[in-house]
């Protein structure tokens, strides 16, 4: 499944012509479907138009059109004085993005993958993250450091951690994970605006996949705040939080347990941190369940936050225990079948809330 | 100990060593003087104004340079290289720092101050001779010992004396301390507490510079940054890739290196292959300089030059500066492992002392207009410390501030609103 998924990832890439947005908009009626991909590439491209302060640097950003082509066509559209190639330095280049911030410049950096992050973890903890706190006020990072994060297709164990935990415990980051289109535009364009340092945290398997999206979402101005959640689907049997591709698969998962009867309530997290408590609390103080997925690690997780938050608000209202589904507790294995195992699948999500459904028996007979 | 090592460590080496001569044809290659130097202790100190140039002509980008700086230097030359009020300015300034830095350790010493502190006493010649070349907006990020450079930069020193007493009224408000100096308004760009961690920053400072001036049309903008940093840094990943990247795209920057052979407690000899930092600057296609760090007035003829190539925007300039810290590397530093001896040298070349002495013997000032300075200083620090105790320490309030420009960044509370618009949350978010 992932093999095809990654075919026809790469079939699209190359299929694609850069569309303007402008061609897009001009089918007024139909809702229409953009690849992930293409709504990364276009709200790189109208925030760098917006503002000249915008630059992109990274590996690969500039005449390989991006390693992931989602910088396609702006180093022809902006000249490589906003598009930077860089040399395989990620502390050097990170340290230069922040500098850059700490002038008044407003860089994306991208990393090729956000592992690679860990070599420049000590400029976006360090020198990004803190500086405002540090200097009290005085010197603010507007950097959005970006790139695909978490598991891949068969890309081993140093190319497949999800780094959403680590950056998200950090006080003076923002961290954002966008499933769709256009989580992915709206997302990407409040960040680049946002004056913080924010880490952009995409999927590499969901470049390629197409989702509709509204004229509204198209609009050059578009934004989606930072710090709110989206309930994907209403329901009112149990509540399902994902971020990034387990949307997806908590979205299945909730079509097959409509069959049984139970009515799964799908939120997207779309903002690791600040982490939207109250979405997820209210919905957990209306269905009375909870099943947390995601894809990293399962110690110290995002999940582990989102259960200690409901327990500590929502912990009348519990039906049932948290039921936590995250990656396998080792390093990510090469082969396929390991691999499939080490990743929540979605009968693992459905096995999970019919769990969280039937744990709870009454003690007395109820009416 | 340490020493007997680097004796050792030397012998083995391939250069052409010959530090007991000094009329052979080894006088003409480098090695002669600094090995003399860098043994520190175990060898005979011989200080000959002329073969300090021929360090820096062995990278031949920087014949120019030292030419220019020999010239100016001979002592026969009729002009001199500063001005009175020049003079005077750069003794303050450099009393300014030592005094400061004293009174922190007073001040350390009595539980004023806390945590870690990093004296600078010493290498003042360095902060005074490069810094008072700059203009406000050019910018200067440091490491953890920042006291001076932020003296230096223009921070007012109650400003600095408060933060380091970890009061409301310091120039980070208490949130930085003293490994942590940031000011906009004089663009001091930090105070980085991890070696190695200012030098991109800096870069990237200048990185800015350059694009606001060709992409943002700013055509006048030709601000220059220069980073400060140790010899220890020189070995680490993070310099290599800015001396590259600064060569690359011809940025705006001057990397200082304040060679003051000792990393806290590893000698430079013990952990460089080749201690011979400024050559660095070659391999990467900039001029590399090596400057003596306790004279202040060769080290600013050599900034000089550095920060004008900057502007001109001929590119970054590596300058290694040899100098030397008096104190420990902190205040916590029992500083056991250096030669008194060779302390004793050096702080027979202390840079305010020898400054002092080429003012009255070139008659640019009396006895008594320093001393009219030094006590000027003295009032000041006095002041600072006056101000910085009874400044009051931050708000429990203050505790939550400024963690985002933004405030939004704190997220929803459980009342569905942003948590920075419940009034209780914190008082004054994103206060400056």
């Amino acid at each position: 499944m992932l093999a095809i998924a990654r075919q026809r990832i790469l079939g699209q890439s190359f299929q694609k012509i850069r569309p303007a947005v402008s061609v897009l908009r001009s089918y007024s009626s139909a809702a229409k479907q953009i690849t992930v991909r293409e709504a990364l590439n276009s709200a790189l491209d109208e925030e760098m138009s917006a503002d000249p302060k915008v630059f992109l640097m990274g590996e690969e950003v500039g005449e390989y059109q991006g390693a992931y082509k989602i910088t396609k066509g702006l180093l022809e559209k902006y000249g490589p004085e906003r598009v930077l190639d860089t040399p395989i330095t990620e502390a050097g280049f990170t340290g230069i993005g922040v500098g850059a911030a700490y002038y008044g410049l407003k860089p994306v950096v991208e990393f090729m993958t956000f592992n690679f992050s860990m070599q420049a973890i000590d400029h976006i903890i360090n020198s990004a993250a803190k500086s405002n706190y540090m200097s009290a006020g005085q010197i603010s990072v507007p950097i959005v450091f970006r790139g695909p994060n978490g598991a891949a297709a068969g890309v081993g164990a140093q190319h497949s951690q999800c780094y959403a935990s680590w950056y998200a415990s950090c006080p003076g980051l923002k961290v954002l994970s966008p499933y769709n289109s256009e989580d992915a535009r709206g997302l990407l364009k409040a960040a680049i605006r946002d004056p913080d340092p924010v880490v952009f945290l995409e999927n590499e398997l969901l470049y390629g996949e197409s989702f509709p999206v509204s004229d509204e979402v198209l609009d050059s101005s578009f934004c989606i705040p930072i710090g709110k959640a989206k309930i994907e689907r209403e329901g009112k049997d149990v509540t399902i939080t994902a971020f990034s591709k387990m949307v997806g698969y908590a979205l299945k998962a909730a079509e097959i347990l409509e069959k049984d009867g139970i009515h799964a309530e799908v939120i997207n997290l779309r903002s690791i941190r600040p982490l939207d408590r109250s979405t997820i609390n209210a919905s957990v103080r209306k269905t009375n369940r909870l099943v947390t997925v995601e894809e990293g690690f399962p110690q110290h997780g995002v999940g582990a936050e989102i259960c200690a938050s409901v327990v500590e608000e929502s912990f009348a209202y519990l039906d049932a225990p948290v039921e936590r589904i995250a990656g396998a507790d080792v390093p990510m294995p090469y082969a396929a079948n390991l691999e499939r195992m080490a990743v929540p699948q979605i009968e693992d999500i459905v096995r999970a809330a019919r769990r969280a459904c039937y744990r709870s028996v009454p003690l007395a007979a109820a009416a | 100990m340490a020493t007997a090592f680097s004796t050792a460590k030397f012998s083995t080496q391939p250069f052409p060593l010959n530090p007991t001569s000094t009329t052979s044809h080894d006088s003409s290659i480098v090695f002669a003087r600094p090995t003399s130097q860098f043994l520190g202790s175990t060898r005979k100190f011989r200080l000959t104004s002329s073969s300090k140039f021929n360090l820096s002509r062995r990278s031949k980008t920087v014949v120019a340079v030292s030419d220019v700086v020999k010239q100016k230097k001979s002592k026969s030359s009729p002009s001199l290289l500063i001005t009175k009020e020049e003079g005077l300015d750069l003794y303050e300034d450099m009393v300014l720092g030592r005094a400061f830095e004293d009174m922190c350790a007073q001040m350390y010493y009595r539980g004023k101050m806390f945590g870690f502190v990093h004296l600078y006493n010493g290498q003042e010649a360095v902060s005074t001779g490069f810094i008072k070349l700059l203009k406000q907006q050019d910018s200067v990020v440091s490491t953890y010992r920042d006291h001076v450079h932020a003296l230096s930069k223009g921070v007012p020193a109650r400003a600095v004396m408060s933060e380091l007493f970890g009061k409301t009224t310091g120039c980070c408000r208490g949130q930085g301390g003293s490994m942590h100096m940031f000011s906009r308004e004089h663009n001091l760009l930090g105070g980085f507490a991890f070696i190695g961690e200012g030098i991109p920053v800096a870069t990237g400072a200048a990185f800015t510079s350059k694009y606001k001036r060709e992409v943002l049309k700013e055509a006048d903008c030709d601000h220059v940054t220069l980073a400060f940093f140790g010899d220890g840094t020189c070995n680490n990943g993070q310099f290599f890739e800015c001396l590259n990247m600064a060569a690359l795209w011809k940025l705006p920057i001057v990397f200082v290196v304040e060679n003051n052979l000792w990393a806290i407690g590893m000698s430079h000899l013990r952990a460089t292959s080749d201690p011979h930092i400024y050559k660095k600057g070659p391999a990467f296609g900039m001029p590399g300089i090596h400057v003596d760090g306790m004279d202040v007035l060769k080290v600013r003829e050599v900034a000089k030059e550095a920060i004008g190539r900057a502007r001109r925007g001929e590119g970054p300039t590596l300058v290694e500066c040899e100098t030397y810290r008096f104190r420990g590397h902190s205040l916590a530093d029992p500083d056991e492992l250096r030669d008194p001896a060779e302390k004793a040298r050096y702080a027979a070349r202390d840079p305010i002392t020898a400054l002092k002495k080429y003012l009255i013997e070139n008659s640019l000032a009396s006895e008594a207009e320093l001393k009219t300075i030094e006590k000027k200083i003295d009032e000041v620090v006095e002041d600072a410390v006056e101000f910085a105790d009874e400044s009051p320490v931050p708000s429990r309030s203050q505790l939550l501030e400024n963690v985002f420009a933004d405030p939004k960044g704190f997220g929803i509370g459980p009342d569905g609103r942003y948590r920075c618009e419940d009034p209780k949350f914190t008082e004054g978010t994103a206060h400056v």
